[in-house]
């Protein structure tokens, strides 16, 4: 019953689920520390919502441990539900109330004190533009509207950690901008311990550490800066007339090895702006474009993997783990 | 235990909102019972005559139809669970605080609330029946429509809390209520029904509970020369009672069981 003494809100160890043959989650470990804003990187099918189901108490581990808030997620469910909010990847209102009758049976389902419920209620729903809309039934909410409201009532019992499972997935960059908004804000407020997943490189920026996560394993777990630094120097990509051509060229030459992005070839380099006139200049094939850049997540992704996080059709593996992980509850 | 109060009181709060905000269903479940009097009375009540001396069909019916307007609400009440899971709201009761029994509780205990209410209401067919009341037979009633309420519902939220879809539901339950419906002597009385009937009526809890409501209605004689025997015996209003409750208990702490299990 004791609370861990370290600084860490989430602890998981060697944490391994199994569905049938399939290993969703395999032996990971990390941890989370308080105010940290922690993000879980990849591919649909990677692992990351099984993760989540377990750290929330829906689903139990195969094998290993984990601990949220210093409470163990399978022996002390009560205690880590009360310590954590809630943003899914798919709505979890109920359609036919209204915004303040959702966030009224929050509000009784945690417990929230009874002279304190109006004054959090009316200080969430102004947050995120809702106020206005109070009475109105979730039905004639838009897809941001609802994702708003889904974090004020993940916030309105004052959690230790915020699960955001997608939190911007199908919405427009401009609702998304806003969202993240919200978030920065509050979590400058209340020292609030943030843990997400997303398979938007732009979101993942916003993590103080990403864990990357592909088949059930996290293979990288550093700063998004550590991350990018480790592809190593800048990313040329360029189209030519002959790319096959161009490949084998650049690879006689400078002995560097390369990957398509689309039509492109790419490749890395150090001191690319350096590199790059001469590059052009000795280049025997025809050159329709090209282009230098400091490496994304995508790259950092890539690299890791050997595939890129964006093309989902091209994951057939991810997409029959998903559908067969099934919707869980 | 606190937590637990907190389940049963949050939950049954919400499936009272729902029921109140869906006019539809709201209607159908006072609809229906009204139709199925007008129609069975016009149809039976003439060529029929008295079944036992002062109690004609209609009559003998009007009891069994509250009892069957509670039965349909309360074998729906599973549906609440599959819809919850269906648009996602069951994650968010899933995920706070609260024990999973005591949300089993609370959909029962919503579901009592809105079945007392209900025939309340429908005692205001009474006068058309030519059925007196008095205080105290609204007063033996609210008990005995919580028990039936709670054991059907029982049966409804354990269906409702293993299937995943909405037709799978209402298939299910389309199969299960019109045997339940009509092997319970809501309809028609069972002293005169072949031996196969009759072992379905003992099972089904709603017989007792129908036999219980007419020994408020029409009087312990006359529900008696029309009631089921179990073992050779008439059973009082308080054994119907008895019974429908342990029935009940037995299938609410089923449900509450297997939905509290974890994946």
């Amino acid at each position: 019953m004791i609370p861990t003494l370290s600084d860490n809100v989430i602890e998981v160890k060697k944490l391994t689920r199994k569905f049938k043959q399939l290993t969703a989650v395999d032996e990971i470990s990390f941890n989370v520390s308080k105010g940290e804003i922690f993000g879980f990187l990849g591919p649909n099918g990677a692992g990351k919502t099984t993760t989540i189901n377990i750290l929330c108490t829906l689903l139990l581990p195969t094998s290993g441990t984990a601990a949220v808030n210093g409470y163990d997620v399978v022996s002390h469910t009560s205690q880590v539900r009360s310590s954590i909010g809630l943003v899914f990847q798919e709505s979890t209102l109920d359609e036919n109330l209204s915004a303040e009758q959702n966030l009224l049976f929050h509000s009784y389902a945690y417990g929230i004190p009874k002279n304190e419920r109006k004054e959090r209620l009316e200080s969430m729903l102004k947050m995120v533009e809702l106020w206005d809309r109070r009475h109105d039934r979730i039905q004639t909410y838009s897809g941001g509207m609802r994702r708003r409201l889904e974090i004020a009532r993940g916030l309105l019992h004052h959690p230790k950690v915020l699960f955001l499972d997608e939190p911007t997935i199908g919405l427009d960059p401009q609702t998304r901008h806003k969202i993240w908004d919200y978030i920065q804000e509050l979590r400058k407020q209340t020292n609030l311990t943030i843990f997400m997943t997303t398979q938007y490189m732009e979101e993942a920026e916003n993590c103080h550490r990403i864990g990357i996560i592909d088949h059930g394993k996290i293979v990288a777990l550093d700063t998004p800066d550590n991350l990018k630094d480790a592809v190593g120097g800048d990313i040329l990509t360029l189209r030519t007339t002959d790319n096959a051509a161009g490949v084998r060229e650049i690879q006689e030459r400078y002995n560097l090895k390369t990957t398509f992005e689309g039509d492109n070839i790419a490749f890395s380099i150090d001191h690319g702006e350096q590199f790059l006139p001469e590059f052009v200049k000795s280049f025997q094939g025809h050159i329709l474009s090209i282009s230098l850049r400091r490496p994304t997540l995508d790259d950092v992704f890539l690299k890791l993997t050997g595939a890129s996080i964006r093309a989902e059709g091209a994951a057939p593996s991810g997409l029959m783990r998903r559908r067969m992980m099934g919707r869980m509850s | 235990m606190h937590n637990y109060g907190r389940a049963i009181w949050v939950t049954a709060y919400r499936e009272f909102l729902r029921y109140v905000n869906n006019r539809s269903r709201l209607a159908s479940s006072f609809i229906m019972p009204i139709i199925l009097l007008i129609i069975f009375g016009a149809g039976f009540n003439k060529s029929l005559g008295n079944l036992v001396p002062g109690v004609d069909f209609i009559k003998y019916m009007y009891p069994g139809i509250i009892a069957m307007s509670v039965f349909q609400t309360s074998l729906f009440a599973g549906l609440s669970i599959v819809w919850d899971r269906e648009i996602g709201f069951l994650r968010e009761v899933l995920v706070a605080p609260l024990p999973r029994s005591g949300i089993i509780l609370g959909k029962a205990a919503g579901n009592a609330v809105t079945a007392v209410i209900q025939g309340m209401v429908m005692l205001i067919l009474a006068p058309f029946v030519h059925v007196s009341i008095s205080p105290v037979t609204v007063l033996e009633l609210i008990p005995i429509l919580i028990i039936i309420s709670l054991a059907i519902s029982g049966i409804g939220l354990l269906v409702g809390s293993r299937l995943r879809s909405q037709q799978s539901f209402q298939m299910v339950i389309g199969v299960l209520m019109l045997p339940l419906m009509f092997a319970s002597g809501a309809f028609f009385p069972l002293n005169s029904v072949p031996l196969w009937l009759l072992d379905i009526a003992r099972i089904n809890p709603l017989t007792y509970g129908v036999d219980a409501m007419r020994h408020v209605f029409l009087g312990n004689q006359a529900a008696s020369a029309l009631g089921i025997k179990l073992f050779g015996h008439l059973l009082s209003t308080g054994q119907d009672m008895l019974l429908v409750f342990v029935l009940g208990v037995i299938l609410i702490t089923i449900t509450a069981v297997l939905f509290s299990k974890q994946d």
